[in-house]
């Protein structure tokens, strides 16, 4: 299609972009819809949708903190053991002894407290402007359950630099755990279901009595493994639904 | 043509349940195991016998934090008797710390203060703080089991605490 390039080249851009690199409306399309990471974005905006003040971005500031929090994290993986006896020390290094170390982990850290505020105003938004409401019922739901996702992603987070404040923040979280109605041995219902100091959600938590080895185990196994992959096929699926449901969210609709 | 049973299963509808319904319970099976496997057969069990030296050498009215790093109890001296308080507050775990000046453990984490006793008297502690069980052994040395914790409703236990000898006829 009048493509001035060479065989090869041109072969090459075909073989990874299935449209010619022409400059025309169509062309233009497919590099949206026939790409994998474009293709969540519409490829025609309404006008609202570019109004910064009905969403205020919040949710796609959300998703760029939990994307720069992947990154980090996975820098920081590379220095960080998860038992008590290096834990803390590994923080340490990362802060004063390895290149750019205190910055990956600043980074981590800010952009998870920014991913906190933003998905809680994210939420406030949607809820403040109706947006919850019919067609977009089940988003809500799942949009809560990232939510959730969040939240114990920051509380796992939270035990990992094996400091005073991880240690006794998390004893004092998950001792909160122990009251859970039901499944927690302190908890509203323990009686009826049985669940004693060494099979509820605490000892679940811990795998022991008490914040230790096993413990640091569980919440960077869930840190960065078990949670961040739930939350990002709930990721995949919330943003999908939003096209579905008739694309971002305005005044008008 | 019309079916002349529309209301019963049939035999497709069944290979298609019966598909299903294995596939329900393998998933479900799985779960249930994954959680199973969460809670290990034998949980580790630190030892938690110590030996604390003769009960005289704890003076009378003293709170001592002598064992508090390993062990996590004071071993607290009144006039005649002896007793450990587990050093685990009753709100939510965290670790009280004895304070001589003001005579009472404070819990760093939300407040709650105690006695020397281990009554709570202030902040959010719903109960009283646990006691270790606490024997002298046949050379009068005294012993304590911080595996072994008595509740407030439990101290009039034996085992609660120990009578100094020499102290009470």
């Amino acid at each position: 299609m009048g493509d001035p390039r060479p065989g090869f080249w041109r072969q090459l851009h075909q073989s990874i972009f299935r449209h010619s690199w022409l400059d025309t409306p169509r062309n233009r399309m497919l590099a949206v819809t026939s790409n994998v990471l474009l293709h969540l974005h519409p490829v025609n905006v309404r006008r609202h949708g570019l109004r910064m003040r009905f969403t205020w971005g919040m949710g796609g500031l959300s998703a760029l903190a939990f994307t720069v929090t992947i990154v980090t994290g996975v820098v920081l993986m590379f220095y960080y053991r998860p038992t008590a006896a290096h834990a803390y020390l590994d923080m340490q290094n990362l802060e004063h002894e390895i290149p750019f170390g205190m910055f990956q982990r600043n980074m981590h850290r800010w952009s998870a407290h920014a991913m906190v505020i933003m998905v809680w105003l994210h939420m406030l938004r949607v809820f403040l402007s109706g947006s919850y409401k019919k067609p977009r019922e089940f988003n809500w739901s799942v949009g809560v359950v990232l939510l959730t996702l969040t939240m114990l992603l920051s509380f796992t987070g939270y035990l990992l630099p094996w400091d005073q404040l991880a240690m006794w923040a998390v004893t004092v979280g998950t001792n909160m755990a122990a009251a859970t109605p039901l499944i927690g041995h302190q908890g509203p219902g323990a009686s009826l279901t049985g669940v004693t100091e060494s099979t509820d959600l605490r000892a679940l938590l811990l795998g022991g009595p008490d914040v230790g080895d096993p413990a640091i185990l569980r919440f960077y196994v869930l840190h960065c493994v078990f949670l961040p992959l739930i939350l990002s096929v709930g990721l995949v699926v919330h943003f999908w639904r939003i096209r579905k449901d008739g694309g971002i969210s305005g005044p008008d609709s | 043509m019309s079916d002349p049973r529309p209301d019963l299963w049939g035999r497709r509808d069944l290979v298609t349940a019966t598909g299903w319904a294995a596939v329900s319970l393998t998933a479900l099976g799985s779960v249930g195991a994954f959680f199973r496997l969460l809670f290990r057969r034998a949980p580790v069990r630190p030892p938690s016998v110590f030996q604390a030296g003769a009960p005289g050498d704890f003076r009378p009215g003293t709170v001592s934090d002598r064992f508090l790093e390993e062990w996590r109890v004071y071993i607290v001296r009144q006039q005649d008797t002896v007793f450990a308080v587990y050093a685990k507050c009753s709100h939510l775990g965290c670790t009280p710390k004895w304070k001589r000046q003001a005579d009472k453990f404070k819990c760093p984490c939300h407040g709650s203060g105690f006695t020397a006793e281990g009554i709570n008297f202030e902040g959010p502690a719903p109960r009283p703080l646990d006691r270790a069980k606490v024997w002298l052994d046949r050379n009068g040395e005294l012993v304590v089991d911080v595996g072994r914790r008595f509740p407030h409703t439990e101290w009039h236990h034996g085992d609660a605490s120990v009578t100094v000898p020499g102290t009470v006829g």
